[in-house]
């Protein structure tokens, strides 16, 4: 199979378009699942995809398509080439207009060859999941759960000079306990760079304390409640706002971020919390791609502007919104400095001490949450989002954990609640319950928050 | 004229790759194993403000060896296209057998399926989205941007269009080959009305559902009248824009299919998925309230309620002509006279509840995913002699007329469900009124369903759906349509979103 660089060279040299953009990314990863205490899935896969971007410029702007094909090989790419310069040139001109290309960026590993996995990489993992099925099946409890090691790399060549490479390693682990009858569960994640790093029998400890926990419910109503929210519910709000931090839509006045009487809110203290909402490619133990990779242009994201260098940004900056996502295009629609979205993502305060269980011994009467499910957007105006609390709520009362409760539908919004932020722990990895699946690298605080939403009572257990 | 498989998936060496696989397979002693070779071409085109966006033309190519090996599971895929590589995935899949069979417990069986040799099935579609020209392609979203920006109610618009051809070659060792094909389109035209003095702002949707067809969706008016949705919706939304904000409460409602379809999805099509009711999904899409020790039990709505399960259905984005473990597509009843009485299987939770066969619910979304139990198309059907949506209307003194699908949420047992839509109407003394705005309905999935008094006849019926339903680690995804009449519910809780956000 040819290498990711010939390929990448070979579709340069047989475009015919103005400039051309060619990404080759390859991706090799081994998962497991279980259930009821057994297997249920595994897999291994390999794929290998190159995606080529013809520009076709005119007197009145640039037309751009974007074409990716599997499993292409060196004698695949003219065609491949040719259809995508067809493409370009029967689109209209494209809404990100005509910047010029990133020039002259070479990366001295781009002749590194893409990352790979091994199956051998789970007999770590087996050795610990087989201990903790045992032990669940003989207290009458079973594990659920999810692993998973991906390796992929990812190869950015431009016709103007660009050669770089990202390699990202990802591993993530999950862990679900539920009571025989179901009426218990609790939940515990990792996602981190190796799989060596994954200590099974932590999870199950964490695990075993919350099904302890829940050993006594009690029934608690909707209502608004001082609410505990650990690392991974924060992040799952956070990744949200994030998303829905592009400049266009703002600008546009379609967006929680858009000011009245038009431009945007950035500048604006959206609360005297100072909390710090942050990006930065070198992020220690959540290293990301340090340039900009785009396929496809979307709203938040131009093929103009691949290879473009990613600095740190803060996006709220001690509780001021001081970026939003950013292309070269909507930075020069807008007015304000080019910040591109980078894949991670890190909240930290500037008072932020100890842990969850710190926090939760300041409350004198509230709830400790484990994770959030089901998260959607309600009102794009307010970003009120909706979702369920999931795996384990507990009541606290004289800063003690005295009992569970039942599950709760929300409905908050995450800039709203910036303001009744009452303490924050200190900042940590974590991984988002639900949007772990597509934004694994976060940094996250517990958070407490003074009068959390709990808009009605869900019987899920 | 009945469309036949492409001749260039045809012309990939399909049989020679899975005798490379198989043969392998059989020699590490499994006992079973199967091969898919699959080519799965999706292109999207989004434009804002009649300016193209993103456009992109992506062909995922690609081959999977799943075998059975010592009573476990073992699953490998990849992008070469050889008989060398089909029999190293053989390998692969023995080999990660072999590592995972620590954590096996329970030896995996399968529930017998008749084999079907040389066979082949196509979709119903008449013009194959893929030899549409670009410029008409765009050239259609572009015209219809610039008809909704022509209004002075409509500040922005989004046109989206995504369409799919999906290619599966399967074959295992019972000797079932089947060769298959399918195409389907989702088009959406969203307007935006901006007060950039208040600040305030909505959008207006279109409702045309994703549909199995092909091109013509777009193009013929007698199949669905996107001139006539186009003139509406500048109206629709002026009128959204300046209607009341609901007061929350308990209302009557009648929910027309364009919303009603996605209620049905979340609160009963993955409801009674077997495998999320056994646990299978209990650390990532959840599991259900609807047990099996309830089956043929369980009050799930009122006995107007009847719902079936299929993988057949014209134009369904769930229709197969034989599923990924090589079941033949079938139809079944999933609630009958508001009481369960049927899942959605696979062939390995078929023979664990000791059923005699799947019914053909195994679907993975690439070469590179293992198959998984996933949704039929999960339909309500509609009253033989039953009333019009007017005459449903007529029956309510307080309530409100709920048309398109926007906001969902559900808990991970299927009992507390969230929907917003795009059109909310007042209903008063049995007449239809004015629009609402910053209304949501929540409820618990068997109240609601037993609060259901009326459903439509089959002049109200419609098939609705959706491309994306997400489930399974690694996360799939699934095409799946979802048919019902309108229907009246009784007493169901609604919500105001913004007081809802009010701190």
């Amino acid at each position: 199979m040819s290498s990711p660089q010939e390929l990448a060279e070979r579709a340069l040299e047989l475009s015919k378009a103005d400039d051309c953009v060619v990404l080759v990314s390859t991706d090799h990863t081994v998962n497991v699942r279980w259930a009821n205490n057994t297997l249920t899935t595994n897999g291994t896969a390999r794929s290998h995809e190159v995606t080529v971007i013809s520009i076709v410029r005119g007197s009145d702007g640039a037309r751009i398509a974007s074409m990716s094909r599997s499993g292409v090989e060196l004698g695949d790419l003219e065609d491949l080439v040719g259809e995508s310069r067809a493409l370009a040139e029967n689109e209209p001109t494209a809404a990100d207009d005509e910047a010029p290309l990133v020039r002259d960026r070479t990366a001295a590993d781009w002749g590194s060859a893409p990352g790979e996995t091994t199956i051998s990489e789970f007999e770590h993992l087996t050795t610990g999941l087989a201990a903790s099925f045992d032990a669940a099946a003989s207290a009458g409890e079973g594990r659920y759960g999810y692993a998973e090691h991906d390796v992929s790399s990812l190869y950015l060549a431009t016709s103007t000079g660009v050669r770089l490479r990202h390699q990202q390693p990802a591993t993530r682990v999950e862990l679900t306990g539920r009571s025989g009858d179901g009426s218990r569960s609790a939940w515990a994640g990792v996602s981190t760079a190796a799989l060596q790093d994954v200590d099974i029998a932590a999870l199950e400890a964490d695990l075993r304390q919350r099904l302890a926990w829940s050993r006594r419910k009690v029934d608690m109503p909707a209502g608004r409640y001082d609410t505990v929210l650990p690392p991974s519910a924060v992040a799952d709000l956070f990744i949200y706002l994030y998303w829905s931090m592009g400049a266009l839509d703002a600008h546009e006045g379609h967006s929680v971020f858009a000011k009245a009487g038009g431009g945007t809110r950035v500048g604006e203290q959206l609360t005297d919390v100072p909390l710090t909402l942050r990006s930065d490619p070198a992020m220690t133990e959540q290293e990301c791609a340090q340039f900009v990779a785009a396929s496809v242009s979307s709203r938040q994201s131009s093929v103009f502007d691949n290879g473009l260098p990613l600095a740190p940004t803060a996006w709220i900056d001690r509780g001021r919104l001081s970026a939003l996502l950013q292309t070269r295009h909507s930075a020069d629609i807008t007015g304000l400095p080019l910040t591109p979205a980078i894949d991670n993502l890190e909240l930290v305060t500037a008072d932020g001490a100890g842990d969850v269980s710190s926090l939760v011994a300041g409350v004198d009467r509230g709830l400790l949450l484990t994770c959030l499910w089901y998260i959607r957007e309600v009102d794009p105006q307010t970003l009120l989002l909706t979702g369920l609390t999931r795996d384990g709520v507990f009541l606290v009362e004289g800063g003690e954990v005295v009992a569970a409760v039942n599950n709760f539908r929300f409905n908050e919004s995450p800039v709203g609640m910036l303001r009744r932020v009452s303490a924050a722990s200190e900042t940590t990895n974590t991984l988002a319950r639900e949007w772990g699946d597509y934004f694994t690298r976060t940094r996250m605080p517990a958070l407490r928050i003074t009068d959390f939403n709990m808009s009605t009572v869900s019987q899920a257990s | 004229m009945p469309r036949s498989i492409d001749d260039d998936f045809r012309a990939l060496p399909l049989q020679l790759l899975a005798d490379a696989a198989l043969s392998r397979a059989r020699d590490l002693g499994v006992s079973h194993a199967d091969v898919r070779v699959e080519r799965i071409r999706t292109a999207a085109l989004r434009l804002h403000d009649a300016r193209p966006e993103t456009s992109y033309d992506e062909e995922e190519r690609g081959l999977c060896v799943r075998v059975i090996h010592d009573g476990t599971w073992g699953f490998a895929g990849g992008a070469v296209l050889t008989p060398e590589a089909a029999a190293a995935l053989a390998d692969e899949a023995v080999a990660i057998a072999k590592a995972s069979r620590p954590v096996n417990t329970e030896p995996v069986e399968l529930a017998p399926e008749p084999t079907y040799a040389g066979v082949t099935w196509v979709s119903d579609y008449d013009i194959d989205p893929f030899d549409v020209p670009e410029a008409d392609r765009v050239g259609l979203l572009q015209d219809w941007s610039r008809r909704l920006l022509d209004h002075g109610s409509v500040h922005h618009t989004d046109a989206t269009l995504r369409q799919v051809k999906e290619n599966k070659f399967y074959a295992d060792l019972s000797g079932t080959s089947t060769t298959q094909q399918r195409v389907r389109v989702l088009c959406e035209l969203e307007a935006a009305w901006v007060d950039a003095r208040s600040g305030r702002f909505e959008s207006m949707r279109t409702l045309a559902p994703p549909v199995g067809r092909g091109w013509e969706f777009l193009t013929r008016r007698d199949i669905y009248d996107w001139d006539e949705e186009l003139t509406e919706i500048p109206m629709l939304l002026a009128e959204k824009a300046a209607a009341p904000s609901v007061d929350a409460g308990n209302y009557d409602l009648v929910i027309h299919p364009s919303n009603l379809f996605l209620t049905i999805h979340e609160s009963i099509g993955h409801a009674t998925e077997l495998d999320r009711a056994l646990g299978y999904e209990a650390n990532y899409a959840g599991t259900s309230f609807a047990t099996p020790d309830q089956l043929g039990s369980l009050v799930y709505g009122s006995p107007v309620m009847h719902v079936t399960g299929d993988r057949q259905a014209q134009y369904g984005l769930a229709t197969i002509g034989w599923d990924d473990e090589g079941v033949a597509a079938q139809t079944w009843d999933i609630i009958k006279d508001g009481t369960l009485v049927g899942y959605q299987l696979d062939r390995r939770i078929a023979r664990h509840t000791g059923q005699t066969r799947s019914n053909g619910c195994a679907f993975a979304d690439s070469p590179l995913h293992v198959p998984i139990q996933r949704m039929a198309n999960v339909s309500l059907q509609p009253a033989a002699d039953g009333p019009s949506t007017d005459e449903l209307i007529a029956g309510v003194d307080n309530g409100i007329y709920i048309v398109g699908d926007k906001s969902w949420s559900i808990d991970m047992q299927r009992y507390n469900f969230q929907f917003t839509g795009q059109r909310f109407y007042r209903i008063r003394n049995g007449q239809l009124g004015g629009m609402l705005r910053d209304v949501a309905y929540q409820a618990t999935t068997t109240d609601f369903w037993r609060s259901m008094e009326a459903v439509g006849g089959p002049d109200t019926y419609e098939l609705g759906g959706a491309f994306n339903c997400g489930k399974g680690q690694p996360g799939q995804t699934a095409p799946v349509s979802h048919g019902c009449p309108t229907a009246l519910f009784r007493g169901v809780r609604i919500l105001n979103t913004m007081a809802e956000a009010a701190s």
